[in-house]
């Protein structure tokens, strides 16, 4: 019941960056920040992987963005993915995320997968769209949010929280999963040193829109239908204080005082 | 507004997204009108009037009764063709998310998620939304001619006070359900009456200071005496003490109450990005340079074990006298 699986990754800031605005105040500054693999992309490759020792198959890691999104896709392939595509076209950086999510589409469809997997959401931008958008593009059925899964190869199966529950769902394949959950759940693997040597031998192939058969006109930044026109930092917190007492019995009373007839929350 | 509906009600964040709706429709000078599916909801959709909506289309049938992307979106997609809004918002749910995004793409418009303010300036609408964790907010506009569409954070936008003298006129919609190659296999509800975390005005969370799971009890005590959840860091998660879906955080879950009371914790900033955007925040902690303090706006210097007991029964007193 071998399975085709393709994962789509993002690279993303660490989540200990220190954010800055550019001066146009509509981007960030990326000069020396860390790069990543989107923490939850990262489970949906340790997801993949999981279904394929279980029941054999191929995993295909697919990105988009600069050159630096190799190394995303290279710890990837060490930690057990097959091969690799980087959609590496100018164009994907001014245009608006869903052509962004049509160039993905048209990546993931050549290479005619039975599960696709990504994450449920990235740590950047964290529209938590992506997937959505790709199943609904190629009319397959998507389970979002994944906190487990299992394939018998003609079906996949996932739970998923949802307020105050959780909901078991089924889809027969070919099908896409969002993948939830947190790293106690997958404990994503570590690329091991064998793994890094390995995946230098691994296939990477680099692509441009006009390889995928779409329309480079298509993606011309003019064409953008939402933009973003400013990026702000968060009001500052009024600074808080920190309550004194002779004990701990006084500081609880103080404490209850404050949220009772100051903050009234309690 | 898509209003959701769940286990034969509909849930408080379609009241806010009701409200907020009413507010663009008003600076918009427009009319403000509901979309619902379910099963049984026809004989609430009424109800939606208190909060502003002056029609509802409505989709009532069992097969709706769960929600399940591929059967809700085409048949959502649709009742929305026939409104015809300038506008479209709905909850940024576990399933509003979900459902926004894949309609976005059926209706080939660009949605923004989990947006937590709305302006409406020269007939235009921009939306605000958090992004880096919180680190930093965006604002986004859409292009003449292309329909907004943004899903609502919960707990976020102010709630109209019901105005129960008013209901909304209630239309049912003829729309049919298509077949589908996924399926609701089951449904747990937590029977418990614990409040959900991203739902909760109060919310007690407990780290890698508690040392052990048993310690967690003191947690919940508290919890019990303010009828607040509990929630955990990372660090108390990985080390088995508390379910996954208590984790608080850039890889858990985004609360927004009233009061967070944070018990053993340090404030690292993939924890801080869950909990940030509480209005008030309570850290207990031993240590005066947990980088928590810089975010609290009360901050307790104790060792926990010695402060969440005193902390509990002053709150016990204080329930008793004011009620
Ligand atoms: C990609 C990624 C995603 C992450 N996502 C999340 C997330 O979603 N949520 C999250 O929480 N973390 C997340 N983390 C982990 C985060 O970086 C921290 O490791 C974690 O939040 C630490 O948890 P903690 O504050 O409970 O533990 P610690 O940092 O170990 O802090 C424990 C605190 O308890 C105090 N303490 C100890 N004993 C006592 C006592 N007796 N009385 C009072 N105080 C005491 C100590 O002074 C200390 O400040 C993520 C990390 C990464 C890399």
């Amino acid at each position: 019941m071998a399975v085709n699986i393709v994962v789509i990754l993002k690279q993303t800031p660490d989540t200990e960056s220190v954010i800055r605005l550019a001066e146009n105040k509509k981007s960030i500054v990326t000069r020396d920040l860390k790069w990543i693999i989107n923490p939850y992309d990262e489970f949906a490759i340790e997801a993949a992987l999981r279904l394929k020792e279980k029941h054999g198959g191929k995993v295909t890691v697919v990105s988009y963005g600069p050159s630096r999104v190799v190394e995303a896709l290279r710890t990837a392939l060490a930690m057990g993915a097959d091969d690799a595509v980087h959609l590496d076209d100018i164009a994907l950086k001014s245009v608006d995320f869903l052509r962004v999510t049509r160039a993905l589409t048209a990546a993931v469809k050549e290479l005619n997968p039975d599960i696709i997997l990504i994450g449920s959401r990235a740590v950047d931008y964290d529209q938590g769209q992506r997937g959505a958008i790709v199943a609904e593009h190629l009319g397959w059925p998507h389970l979002a949010l994944a906190v487990s899964l299992e394939s018998d190869g003609k079906t996949v199966t996932i739970e998923r929280p949802i307020e105050g529950g959780k909901v078991t769902l089924e889809a027969a394949l070919p099908a896409l999963v969002t993948v939830g959950g947190s790293h106690t759940i997958w404990n994503p693997r570590y690329a091991s040193l064998p793994g890094i040597m390995k995946a230098k031998k691994k296939p990477l192939v680099v692509k441009k829109i006009a390889d995928l058969g779409l329309d480079p006109a298509l993606f011309k930044p003019e064409t953008a239908r939402i933009w973003i026109t400013s990026l702000e930092m968060p009001p500052q917190r009024a600074p808080g204080r920190i309550i004194d007492g002779a004990d701990a019995e006084d500081k609880a009373r103080k404490l209850v005082t404050a949220l009772h007839e100051e903050a009234k929350v309690i | 507004m898509i209003a959701e509906f769940r286990g034969g009600n509909f849930r408080r964040v379609s009241f806010e997204v009701a409200s907020e709706g009413k507010r663009i429709a008003d600076a918009l000078g427009i009319g403000l009108r509901g979309v619902a599916v379910g099963s049984g909801v026809a004989g609430k959709a009424a109800e939606l009037g208190q909060y502003g909506v002056e029609r509802v289309l409505v989709r009532d049938d069992p097969a709706l009764e769960h929600y399940l992307a591929e059967i809700y979106v085409p048949v959502v997609a649709e009742m929305i063709k026939k409104c015809d809004p300038a506008v479209v918002i709905l909850p940024a749910s576990v399933d509003g998310r979900d459902l926004g995004a894949r309609l976005g793409a059926r209706l080939d418009i660009t949605l923004v998620q989990d947006v937590t303010q709305v302006v409406c300036e020269g007939g235009k609408v921009k939306a605000r939304w958090p992004i880096f964790g919180g680190k930093c907010f965006a604002w986004s506009e859409w292009a003449d001619g292309t329909l907004p569409i943004m899903s609502c954070r919960p707990n976020v936008m102010d709630c109209l006070p019901p105005d129960t003298s008013k209901r909304a006129e209630v239309e049912l919609a003829d729309i049919p359900i298509p077949e589908s190659r996924s399926r609701v296999k089951a449904v747990d509800m937590d029977s418990s009456g614990k409040v959900e975390l991203s739902e909760a005005d109060i919310i007690v969370s407990g780290g890698r200071g508690m040392k052990e799971a048993s310690n967690f009890a003191l947690v919940e005590e508290l919890a019990k005496a303010m009828g607040a959840a509990v929630g955990a860091s990372r660090a108390a998660v990985d080390a088995g003490w508390r379910p996954h879906s208590d984790q608080v955080g850039q890889t858990g879950k985004v609360v927004t109450p009233a009061l967070y009371v944070a018990v053993g914790i340090s404030g690292a900033i993939q924890h801080l990005a869950g909990m940030g955007y509480s209005r008030y925040i309570v850290a207990i902690n031993k240590d005066p340079e947990a980088p928590i303090f810089s975010r609290a706006d009360y901050g307790i210097v104790e060792d926990l074990f010695k402060f969440v007991p005193a902390f509990t029964e002053e709150v016990k007193r204080l329930k008793s006298t004011c009620s």
